[in-house]
């Protein structure tokens, strides 16, 4: 199971009561889709899920290579990282410049046990669609009580 | 959002955007630079489609809008963002050769060349003797 980490929980937190502050539509993106940079632990932008059968974890990494991304899951811990390179960026003036490039890290704490044998991972225009079927000790069984 | 105390140079040729009502839509990020032949945006799209993606350039005034349809199923536990619909819009400067524009989108990223128009390119002129 999970272990209880302080820190984590008080993220959680803080992240809840800044959306509360700062945005009336659930979970409206504010600011840019992509950022990547260590140390901002921000990006990859994600939303979990979950069902009786799995999580599911979406997560916007606009302009990467499939190839170019890190999926890793150990002891209910998913990690994603990678990396958006640079064009070339020879002899232009810039008007705008707000789209990140460099490497980023992001892990995320499962709520529960997941099977890292099967897990599937997707990327379609730009959104990458990651499916972690939870542990066969973790879901929901159904018991039928028989009556005498 | 991250010019807070920043001098950015206010560039007047792209500057005046048309903004929507905020939370509605989602503002893509984009880059913008010019070279000698070309002006280009680039703006990050993700989960918009082909099908689902409209570029409008009508009289100067440049309009991309994307819609997302999808999203994963099960019940949300933690969310950090809603995609809908982007939407931004930009006034181009007058040198642009509205016919020549080519655009692309790859993992959501979106590449709109725009050409420059004969009258905008450097031409260097030769001296005679």
């Amino acid at each position: 199971m999970a272990r209880w980490d302080l820190f984590r929980e008080m993220d959680m937190l803080r992240r809840e009561v800044d959306e509360a502050f700062r945005s009336f539509g659930m979970g409206q993106l504010l600011g840019p889709a992509f950022i990547p940079g260590i140390g901002t632990g921000d990006y990859p932008r994600i939303n979990l899920s979950e069902d009786n059968d799995a999580f599911y974890v979406e997560a916007l990494v606009p302009g990467l290579e499939p190839q170019d991304i890190e999926l890793s899951v150990m002891q209910g811990t998913l990690t994603l990282s990678g990396e958006r390179k640079e064009g070339a960026t020879n002899q232009r003036t810039w008007h705008r410049r707000e789209r990140g490039t460099g490497k980023f890290l992001r892990t995320i704490e499962l709520p529960a046990a997941v099977d890292s044998e099967k897990v599937g991972a997707e990327y379609r225009n730009g959104v990458l669609a990651i499916t972690l079927p939870k542990a066969e000790a973790m879901k929901p069984k159904k018991i039928s009580v028989r009556a005498n | 959002m991250a010019d807070k105390g920043m001098v950015t140079r206010q560039d007047t040729s792209l500057a005046r955007e048309g903004v929507r009502v905020p939370d509605t839509y989602v503002r893509p990020a984009v880059d913008i630079y010019e070279t000698e032949e070309n002006l280009t945006l680039v703006a990050d799209l993700p989960g918009v489609a082909k099908e689902d993606l409209d570029i409008n350039l009508e009289r100067g005034i440049l309009t991309i809008r994307g819609g997302v349809k999808g999203g994963a199923p099960g019940k949300a536990l933690f969310r950090e963002f809603t995609l809908g619909e982007y939407f931004r819009q930009f006034q181009l400067p007058d040198e642009i050769d509205a016919d020549k524009t080519s655009a692309e989108l790859k993992k959501g990223v979106l590449t709109l060349t725009l050409a420059k128009s004969a009258a905008a390119k450097p031409r260097r002129i030769e001296i005679k003797h």
